[in-house]
């Protein structure tokens, strides 16, 4: 399927799509959002992409395999529970720094397990739809 | 003045949810599969209306997220049917 219109218009709503995951990952913690609906939604800006061009393509631009980003995300959530071990607190327990970043607001490790969830749902999607496009 | 804006607002609502009924009717119904992927598409679209006005009659502003992500998302649905009855058209039978 090569449609100008449909490649073109993906270019701009794939823009839209990655600034807005990227917006709930990051609003993710005291209201409504986090990492497995970002993930789900920048999966979808890649499945647009694969559709509109080819599924290559779409490997292409994401640069790493999407196992790797499963791998990343993986050990990024388990890290982020380590972080409570160091202190001598149980497992996943919450760790914050004590002054707030700005724009970001507090920073701490919920925040990269969210990020892990973020990669690994992001990484298992885009692996089921590429390859299934293949076919 | 409210009063009437949020009579007007149940008032969208209640004829939006006559527009998912009549969807659902086309796509229960509809002949052919392109049918039923248009009746699917109008769905989503109902969809993002009902949440944008529902979050500007309960002031709940965390619908109007919902209605951009179910816009963005329902055009990848559409698009990815598309191309699944292109494949089909070019295997011959529809």
């Amino acid at each position: 399927m090569k449609s100008l219109i449909l490649q073109t218009a993906s270019r701009y709503l794939m823009v839209l799509l990655v600034i807005f995951s990227v917006f709930i990952l990051l609003r993710g913690h005291n209201e409504p959002g986090g990492g497995f609906v970002g993930g789900l939604l920048i999966a979808g800006a890649f499945a647009l992409y694969g559709l509109a061009y080819t599924p290559k393509t779409a490997r292409r631009l994401l640069r790493l395999d999407p196992r790797t980003i499963i791998g990343v995300g993986l050990v990024t959530a388990a890290g982020s529970g380590l972080a409570a071990v160091w202190h001598g607190q149980p497992f996943l327990t919450g760790q914050w720094l004590p002054y707030r970043i700005p724009f970001l607001g507090k920073l701490g490790t919920v925040f990269f397990f969210d990020l892990g969830v973020y990669l690994v749902v992001l990484g298992t999607t885009l692996l089921v739809l590429l390859t299934l496009e293949e076919e | 003045m409210t009063n009437y804006m949020n009579l007007f607002l149940e008032i969208i609502l209640g004829i939006l949810a006559l527009a998912a009924v009549a969807g659902f009717l086309r796509l229960a119904r509809g002949p052919s599969l392109p049918d039923r992927v248009v009746a699917f598409d109008l769905l989503a679209t109902v969809g993002v209306g009902i949440s944008a006005v529902y979050s500007m009659a309960h002031n709940q502003p965390v619908f109007l997220d919902v209605a951009v992500v179910l816009a963005l998302i329902s055009f990848v649905g559409t698009v990815a049917f598309a191309r699944y009855i292109e494949e089909r058209l070019k295997g011959g039978t529809l």
